[in-house]
């Protein structure tokens, strides 16, 4: 059986900065594995830019983005297997991975760092009910389709959800020729960046329809309307309010999933809340030596923060074979409080954090301005102040080593406090 | 210029400030809305000026792929948009590539250069 | 000229071809639709009955009970998964507890082995994520599981390699036999044969029209269902039913053989056959239904929800019988449930039927009752895996994430007969789009394999009728186009 220092699973820009991450610490056995024919993961489909902004300081496409890892996993020599599908991981760190030209073999990994991913939310998923027709399509097995492959997956356009990629998508179909009837979405508001907002709908013209939803699925054999309903102030169809909208084709944009099967055949302890790992501040899961990063672990807005935490992954994974086994180390956990959805990561050791902690999370609605306040018990060990926050755009709170020196060991909780006025 | 009277959402910043402008100089408009300079002067370009970064892809042969991802090398007017999708769309690309390519020159007199966004082999 | 023509490529149609292809018969198999197994065949609860439902002495309940043994060796034949994971019928109430009484009672007169009425304490522990409420059930261990649609692909198959024609794309419009021989005409064609065979389904009584005068009428019955990610598929370990009404079996909740967890069916008389669509509040009624049975059913793992007919006769039994009308011509009509666990025995009656019509049947000498075994590739030990993969590298790529699924697997569906042509033709035999992602990520990729093994453009490739095209054509439009092979 082969065996390497680190075996980190997914070539996209998680898993390539973990890895550069860990050679940089020192480490030289490291296997990446990737399931596609090249590296890069999403971001050889994702052409468009707004990579690279806080990491880089340039205003990159994601294939830019993605060429600069590429380049250095080259650099530093780090040896990566395509095509090759991992079909299970044990707790003992045993990777099972199959290929064309090697077959099926186990491969014993010092620490594992995950960074599978996400997968797009379905139709079934979501339970629009109607016909089911071909001319459906997730956002993203729409931008795979024409921006790789290199095909039109239809000629009107209606879209369901107003995520980033919905938004880049329905500009994409434009500029190739499609028309976009209109986008919805369910609540008030859209979902992602208001500058694609801008630049993908208001520029071309195209409806964007909030509080609206698609409440059934028309034509036999292809898509031939949707019926749009309006929705009230739990997101949900107000009956007759229905309209038919004509298309052929109806795009659907309405969430990304963490992809944790292998975690779960590894016993990796899940959060709910982030449909991803529990991990602490060297992002390590519940399972010694597996280690967790990227959209695998919560769903990322931006590339730049995704690759952090893949280094804050790296380095802990390097550190975890480099050094000799600790004895039980305490940690406690970050729980989210009263306006969050999640916090990541949801354990730390205090003792082992170096310079400082940064905590990242969602709210789970609108806020207009108000306070995160990061607690033990009742007292405050850090506040921000934030002017508006939304669930779309993942905040991040920094607390220094000094604050966190003040942990006496009991659970920390995360939460918004609204200011008045 | 004509009389105008729009308005522009600004995504300089989070705040995403509604900035009225309005109108019939360009060097004198009304701008309203806006918390701070940098709403001013996009709202300002955006108005005279307004410009884009255009993204997509061309025909590529000889290669594992069939498309290759490009992009403008500095924004191009708005309503350069779709002319330079025409001009983009007649191009047929020959691998090998290599990331920053210049593939279409000066495209449509833009002063910008579609360039590869990535590198490819020759097959 | 064809000696039987078999109208509709169902479950009951295809094992009938199958049947009748052991025999020196010129066989026919005719399909309006673009694959078989296109219709209720494919959605449906996929159970194997024991046969304590059907009235005694009803054409129902005796070729349940002949049907219900015949599935351990078919489905090896046609090397098919089968399960026989027993079904409940559960009292939620004692008042309930009078019905389950009756169906033990109907299951011992219709010579159904091994039922038990089980109590309480024994069903908890049989069944812990039961609603409490249960307080006892009728336990019938034969009962079993399949995926219907595979049971047709397999038999298709068989029927094919020994010799059976079959023409897809087939909607039967008239039949003519004023010159003796049955004309049976299509748009696109016409076949001729001795004797036909009406498996039609819901439209089967249209078929019979054709040829007589109605002597019963098919109502479509319409049933939702919602399936469940395979991690919910431990859930319940039985087939769960729930007391019957005069609507019929009611909402069941089971596993499905491959895993995933299957709620449904409501039951809703529809007036337009070609009507499969899905509707907000029959599926909010089938979740409400379904949670007599279960408090616990994870209904945030649903990965999809999907509608079959059935095809209900009016006569309220199945008709399998030679027209009297039209002499050579046999109705299969009306194979609601229990037809799937009926449709083996059914094939042999009719057989029997065929025998009679054409005075005997010679059998053939090399008849071959088998499928060429399928490659579930993951199902292999790792030797074998290996072995096949430096035979064959397809098998080393997995295309289906979800349900591991490699290339080569896929490969092979397509080029066996009557073999995947259609992306869910692939879904049907061999899985990719089943899972999780919906074919998010297979979908691309199963799309490419077909259009290469067929020799076609990706953007003519459907995903089931004729008319279900996916892609609309190649981006950078007005250029050169490329030729497929070079591409793919």
């Amino acid at each position: 059986m082969d065996s390497f220092d680190i075996v980190v699973i997914g070539g996209g820009p998680a898993g390539m900065a973990a890895a550069v991450a860990a050679r940089q610490m020192g480490i030289e056995k490291i296997l990446l594995i990737e399931r596609d024919r090249e590296l890069g993961g999403i971001l050889q489909q994702c052409i468009h830019n707004g990579f690279g902004l806080h990491h880089f300081k340039e205003d990159l496409t994601g294939p830019e983005f993605s060429e600069r890892y590429i380049k250095m996993m080259g650099e530093l020599g780090i040896l990566s297997r395509l095509d090759t599908m991992v079909l299970s991981i044990t707790r003992n760190r045993e990777v099972v991975l199959i290929n064309s030209a090697e077959g099926v073999n186990t491969v014993k990994a010092g620490a594992v760092i995950l960074a599978m991913g996400c997968r797009e939310r379905t139709r079934g998923a979501i339970n629009i009910p109607g016909s089911r027709p071909a001319g459906i399509f997730t956002a993203g097995a729409a931008q795979r389709l024409i921006n790789i492959e290199g095909y039109m997956v239809g000629e009107r356009i209606m879209m369901l959800g107003t995520g980033d990629i919905g938004l880049i998508m329905a500009r994409r179909l434009t500029l190739e020729g499609s028309k976009v009837i209109a986008v919805l979405a369910r609540k008030p508001y859209p979902g992602g960046l208001m500058r694609n907002v801008v630049q993908c709908l208001y520029d071309y013209g195209i409806p964007l329809l909030l509080q609206h939803t698609v409440v059934e699925i028309l034509g036999k054999d292809r898509v031939r309307g949707v019926r749009v309903a309006r929705t009230d102030e739990n997101s949900l169809p107000i009956p007759g309010t229905e309209e038919l909208y004509e298309c052929d084709t109806l795009i659907l944009s309405v969430g990304l999933i963490p992809e944790n099967e292998l975690s779960l055949s590894a016993g990796v302890e899940m959060d709910r809340r982030t449909g991803g790992p529990i991990v602490n501040e060297s992002r390590e899961t519940s399972v010694p030596g597996i280690f967790a990063c990227g959209n695998v672990v919560h769903v990322h807005d931006l590339v730049d923060f995704v690759v952090e935490e893949s280094e804050i992954a790296g380095k802990g994974a390097a550190r975890f074979v480099q050094l000799p086994v600790e004895k039980k180390v305490t940690s406690v956990a970050l729980l989210p409080g009263t306006g969050l959805k999640y916090v990541v990561p949801q354990r730390v050791n205090p003792a082992k954090v170096a310079e400082r902690l940064d905590l990242f999370l969602r709210v789970n609605r609108v806020y207009g301005p108000s306070c995160i306040e990061v607690k033990e018990g009742g007292e405050v060990l850090k506040k921000v102040k934030r002017p508006r926050m939304n669930p779309g755009e993942m905040e991040r709170v920094r607390i220094d080593r000094n604050a966190m020196e003040t942990i006496k060991g009991s659970d920390l909780t995360v939460e918004v406090v609204e200011v008045e006025g | 210029m004509k009389e105008i009277q729009r308005e522009i959402v600004c995504i300089v910043c989070p705040t995403g400030c509604r900035i009225q402008v309005s109108g019939d100089d360009p060097q004198a408009l009304t701008i309203t809305g806006n918390e701070c300079k940098r709403g001013e002067e996009y709202a300002l370009k955006e108005i005279t000026d307004p410009r884009r970064t255009l993204i997509t892809t061309v025909r590529l042969h000889h290669a594992g792929l069939r498309r290759l991802p490009v992009r403008t090398s500095i924004e191009i007017p708005k309503r350069s948009i779709f002319p330079c999708m025409e001009v983009i769309n007649r191009t047929e690309v020959e691998a090998p590539v290599e990331i920053g390519q210049v593939i279409i020159s000066d495209i449509l007199g833009t002063g910008a250069d579609l360039i590869a966004t990535r590198s490819v082999a020759r097959v | 000229m064809f000696d039987v023509a078999v109208v509709g490529a169902g479950v009951i149609g295809t094992l009938i071809a199958r049947e009748l292809s052991r025999y020196r018969l010129e066989v026919a198999l005719l399909d309006r639709s673009n694959d078989v197994a296109n219709g209720s065949t494919k959605a449906n609860s996929g159970i194997i009955h024991a046969g304590y439902d059907a009235d005694p002495g009803t054409n129902k309940a005796k070729f349940n009970v002949l049907g219900n043994p015949l599935f351990d060796e078919l489905c090896d034949q046609l090397d098919i998964q089968f399960n026989r994971i027993g079904s409940l019928v559960v009292a939620f109430n004692e008042g309930e507890r009078a019905t389950v009484e009756q169906l033990y009672g109907r299951g011992i007169s219709n010579g159904v082995a091994g039922l038990r009425i089980i109590e309480r304490e024994e069903l908890q522990a049989l069944e812990p994520n039961l609603d409490d409420a249960a307080v006892c059930a009728l336990h019938a261990p034969q009962a079993g599981i399949v995926d219907p649609w595979e049971i047709a692909v397999a038999a298709a198959e068989i029927a094919a390699e020994n010799g059976v024609e079959v023409f897809l794309n087939f909607p039967v419009e008239d039949i003519d036999r004023s010159a003796g021989p049955f004309r049976i005409i299509s748009q696109g064609g016409e076949v001729e044969a001795r004797c036909v065979i009406n498996c039609a389904g819901v439209f089967a009584d249209r078929i019979h029209g054709m040829v007589a005068a109605p002597s019963f009428e098919i109502t479509a019955r319409k049933g939702q269902y919602f399936v469940l990610d395979k991690s919910a598929g431990d859930l319940i370990n039985h087939v769960i039913f729930q007391c019957p009404t005069r609507e019929g079996k009611g909402v069941l909740v089971t596993r499905s053989v491959h895993g995933n967890l299957l709620v449904g069916p409501d039951a809703q008389v529809i007036d337009d056959k070609e009507n499969l669509s899905t509707n907000r509040d029959r599926l909010d009624y089938v979740r409400r239904s379904a949670g007599k049975i279960s408090k616990k059913i994870p209904f945030n793992e649903v990965i999809r929800s999907f509608s079959g007919l059935r095809a209900t006769p009016s006569t309220k039994d199945f008709v399998i019988e030679e027209s009297r009308q039209a002499r050579g011509f046999v109705d299969v009509a009306g194979i609601e449930s229990p037809g799937l666990t009926a449709a083996p025995a059914i094939a042999r009656h009719v057989r029997d039927l065929i025998s009679g019509i054409m005075g005997g049947l010679e059998e053939k000498k090399d008849f071959n009752p088998l499928r060429r075994k399928v490659i579930r590739f993951m199902d292999l030990p790792d030797e074998r895996k290996n072995e096949l993969i430096r035979k064959d590298p397809r098998y080393g790529r997995v295309v289906c994430r979800c349900e591991h699924i490699t290339e080569g697997e896929i490969v092979d569906a397509i080029h066996r007969k009557v073999g995947a042509r259609t992306v869910d033709g692939i879904k049907k035999r061999v899985r990719p789009g089943m899972g999780r992602c919906q074919g998010g990520f297979c979908g691309p990729q199963v799309l490419r394999i077909l259009a290469r093994e067929l020799g076609k453009n990706p953007t003519e490739i459907v995903k089931n009728e004729c008319d279900s095209y996916i892609l609309t054509g190649s981006t950078k439009y007005g250029g050169i186009e490329e030729q497929v092979h070079g591409q793919f």
